[in-house]
């Protein structure tokens, strides 16, 4: 009476779990081909040959240890905005705005990184990259607080304040942050210290690792912990939440503000481990591709991994793809786009494929008519 | 066949449906006759309004056939049902409040004058006309928002009449109802079957059917279990086919043994979301070991005042104590660590999570605290076993303790939220609707829990519009109409007639 036979517990959960993740793959994997195969088409039709193209971008993501390296860098940024995203998401907010976040964590995390001298490396480029997922978190605050007592919504304000990061880090990389060492003409901040530089291993950027950890400590936070719990009962029923005493208001401003800490951090890897140094323009779009990275990966802090590789791959190999098949290499923006489109648009995926919505949607439909 | 007996109006033969793992409909059989009144009973979840929705043509059957007036037909959507004479009330009204009655019925078929402008006065006349041949009194000027709902729900039938309707569907329309109403409605349906209209009644309340039903059709579990007429039935015998075994009815229970003062509010004020005042002024004491009931028509400020009490909504004036302890201004979660436990008026709004596993509802308000969680971190384990013992202890039927509680029926929802409220100490036990829209054996077991803790000697504030419901399981009862406790009186006292009379607002 007591407990369930452990064998019936492991079987309910295997069960649950592998039907759980089929439903969330199935979706942005025939997405994924879709894009592809439109791509494909747009790629024959401008004259091109599809399979070369398409060879070539192979080899360019990951034909060489190299070019795994640069899949891997272009990948890192992507994981973490992608996962400040579909952290918001998990209560219900719409984070628009990872890009700003991800600006303010970078410029602040170069200024840390060049400012301080003398630190040892084990200090200073930890240090660097706190601070910058702090500058971050500070910046989610924002709209955060004003949604709870201004009623503001968070996506009107975060895209305000993508702007204004973007002022901001100009205004800094052009005046008192300014790289003023001679020869230097363009608006950036002096190159970080050694000391603050995230070394790269083998191949495999250290950058790319702590991402990867984050993802595990974003699954565990949200679903081991009480503030997990906390936050995905607002965002799966405000109400239910309010019920059962949870601070909604709270969990509100604490989400966005890890949500931007996580961007911002995100930013700082960026400036740490590959910029060197903050450079307006350097970091354009890691913050809007963090969007596109939740939603192919089903906010899913696992499902972000694959889905920044992927564009990260794609982001990598598009030169290599330019180079030798001669397609522009914006059809890579196309073919995101696309396969963004068809995530999006899951209805007709789910069409296509033949899935019907879950048991639960059909059931609550079959009833919804007057049921009761 | 019986197609050739020009009485029948309306024949479903054979009618599947099938939707993922539920047979919602599996062969039933149904006719109609010209000018009757046909009860179609049955529990949440028994098919009826799936039934009910292939008829009016917005789902299409996957086996079977309709006959309407002898002939075979394919509904593809509500518009061919209504061309055929299928009108349809449903539980929630489908009115604009802003318009008036005349305009609310022409809507969707205006009468236009030319250039494109509703004929107004044509529709005015039209529907007065209605009203007039059908004894349904109401004048089509009014603004819809400026009608008592009794007469809401006038306008959907003349709407329906509107559209040539000859066959009347109505889900549920007594539910939102006073006594008095629902009777004003037996004797229009009465009129409307004088004048040959066929009606489907959509209901689970025994006495009604028996009241007005020519003949009873019961529906369990996706088929027809039976017909039956009034005259050779009772409630019991009904119950019975609905649940198929034997139920009963009477909640058994002894007399209360009142305590001390538990709960006690003092002229309490709460506005709704429009900031109106909904709560104005009310008063009431619960003491320990009785069951006090809040009867009131839906509407009357009941939900404001619950969630007021409960700590969902700030009270404007007025005070709570509980247990000697001024609750007027607590958060919910300081309510609950007063041990006071409450059953949501929306289960599926406050009361859980559907994408949540039965095993994380049963913790909902629980989850922060040992054995749950460890400096803030989840025991899983011990969530699932807590959710293994109440699933069993409370008769929650789910194939496993991780399966989503939008997955199960309204009853099992219900069992959950009663399960996690009733297996902690409790004082208080706050019950708003507990019972609504759920089947008989979950209603038969929610109100036995719900004695059971009364016996406990925890003090019990019972909110139901279902009359039957107050009368049968409270100790005292107070009646609740437009903001304000008007009576309260010992359950010795309260027929009823009376009953009813405080509930529209007359004294008694």
């Amino acid at each position: 009476m007591t407990s369930v036979p452990a064998q019936d517990k492991g079987k309910d959960r295997a069960i649950g779990a592998v039907r759980r993740i089929w439903r969330s793959i199935s979706v942005p994997l025939v997405a994924v081909l879709l894009g592809l195969l439109i791509g494909g088409i747009l790629l024959f039709v401008s004259g091109a040959n599809p399979f070369e193209a398409y060879g070539a971008l192979i080899k360019g993501a990951f034909g060489t240890p190299v070019a795994v390296q640069r899949t891997l860098e272009k990948a890192t940024p992507l994981v973490f905005s992608g996962l400040a995203v579909a952290f918001a998401f998990k209560a219900g907010l719409f984070n628009i705005g990872a890009q700003g976040q991800l600006l303010i964590g970078a410029i602040v995390a170069a200024y840390v990184g060049f400012a301080i001298e003398g630190l040892p490396a084990i200090i200073h480029a930890p240090l660097a990259l706190l601070i910058g997922g702090l500058a971050g978190a500070l910046y989610g605050y924002i709209p955060g607080v004003l949604k709870v007592y201004t009623g503001a919504h968070e996506v009107i304000v975060t895209i305000m304040l993508n702007y204004v990061a973007i002022n901001i880090t100009d205004y800094l990389a052009d005046g008192p942050w300014k790289d003023l060492s001679p020869g230097n003409v363009v608006a950036r901040t002096p190159k970080i210290q050694p000391s603050a530089e995230i070394p790269i291993l083998g191949n495999i950027p250290l950058g790319f690792i702590f991402a990867v950890l984050a993802a595990i400590i974003v699954w565990w936070l949200l679903y081991r912990t009480t503030l997990g719990y906390e936050i995905r009962t607002v965002g799966l029923n405000a109400s239910a939440a309010q019920y059962a005493g949870i601070r909604v208001a709270r969990m509100v401003i604490l989400t966005m503000m890890i949500s931007g800490f996580l961007a911002g951090f995100g930013g700082a890897v960026e400036t740490l481990g590959i910029v060197g140094r903050y450079q307006p323009g350097f970091n354009a779009g890691l913050g809007f591709d963090g969007i596109t990275v939740a939603l192919l990966g089903k906010t899913s802090p696992f499902g972000v991994i694959p889905a920044a590789l992927l564009m990260g791959a794609m982001r990598a190999g598009a030169s290599q793809m330019q180079f030798s098949a001669g397609v522009a290499k914006e059809i890579t923006d196309v073919i995101t786009a696309f396969i963004l489109f068809f995530v999006a648009a899951d209805v007709i995926v789910k069409w296509l494929i033949r899935q019907r919505d879950s048991d639960d949607e059909r059931i609550m439909l079959s009833s919804g008519w007057g049921g009761n | 066949m019986s197609n050739n007996d020009a009485s029948i109006v309306l024949e479903a033969k054979g009618i599947t449906k099938q939707f993922p793992g539920v047979l919602a409909n599996d062969r039933v059989d149904l006719t109609l006759r010209r000018g009757e009144i046909l009860a179609l009973l049955g529990e949440n979840g028994a098919g009826k309004s799936t039934l009910m929705n292939v008829l009016y043509g917005l789902y299409t059957p996957d086996a079977g056939e309709i006959w309407i007036k002898g002939e075979h037909v394919i509904l593809q959507n509500p518009g061919d049902a209504i061309a055929r004479g299928v009108g349809m009330v449903h539980q929630h009204f489908q009115l604009v409040p802003v318009m008036t009655v005349a305009e609310n019925v022409i809507l969707g078929s205006e009468i236009t004058k030319l250039g494109g402008y509703i004929d107004k006065r044509e529709a005015n006349r039209r529907v007065r006309e209605l009203s007039e041949q059908y004894g349904l009194e109401i004048d089509p000027t009014i603004e819809v928002e400026d009608l008592p709902v009794g007469l809401q729900q006038r306008v959907e039938i003349i709407k329906a009449l509107y559209r040539q309707a000859d066959i009347l569907i109505l889900d549920e329309p007594t539910a939102v109802l006073t006594p008095q109403e629902s009777n004003e409605l037996f004797r229009i349906m009465h009129d409307l079957t004088e004048k040959g209209v066929s009606i489907i009644f959509i209901t689970h309340k025994l006495k009604e059917v028996l009241a007005i039903a020519d003949r009873i059709v019961v529906l369990r579990g996706g088929r027809s279990v039976g017909a039956a007429l009034p005259s050779e039935s009772t409630e019991a015998s009904l119950a019975e086919l609905m649940v198929g075994r034997k139920v009963i009815l009477q909640v058994d229970k002894d007399e209360a043994v009142p305590g001390k003062l538990v709960l006690e509010i003092d002229g309490l004020h709460v506005q709704d979301d429009r900031k109106h005042e909904a709560v104005k002024g009310l008063s009431l004491q619960v003491y320990a070991g009785e069951i006090l009931g809040v009867a009131g028509v839906q509407g009357n400020g009941q939900r404001e005042f619950v969630e007021a009490l409960t700590g969902l909504r700030p009270s404007t004036e007025g005070k709570i104590t509980i247990m000697g302890e001024d609750a007027t201004h607590l958060t919910p979660r300081r309510i609950t660590e007063l041990d006071v436990a409450h059953i949501p008026e929306d289960r599926e709004k406050h009361g859980l999570v559907m994408p949540y596993s039965i095993a994380d509802n049963l913790v909902l308000n629980r989850y922060y605290r040992a054995p749950y969680s460890k400096n803030a971190i989840l025991d899983r384990e011990k969530i699932a076993e807590n959710g293994a013992k109440l699933v069993k202890q409370f008769d929650v039927r789910t194939p496993s303790i991780y399966t989503h509680a939008s997955s199960l029926s309204g009853g099992n929802k219900q069992k959950v939220i009663v399960a996690r409220e009733f297996s902690r100490p409790v004082k208080l036990l706050i019950a708003n609707q507990p019972t609504r829209g759920i089947d008989v054996g979950s209603i038969e077991f929610i109100h036995n829990q719900i004695v059971a803790q009364r016996d406990a000697g925890v003090a019990v504030l019972l909110v139901s519009a279902e009359l039957d419901e107050v009368l049968s399981l409270a100790d005292r009862v107070a009646v609740m109409f437009d903001g304000r406790i008007v009576k309260t009186l010992p359950i010795e006292e309260a027929t009823r007639e009376k009953i009813g009379l405080l509930m529209a607002g007359s004294e008694a």
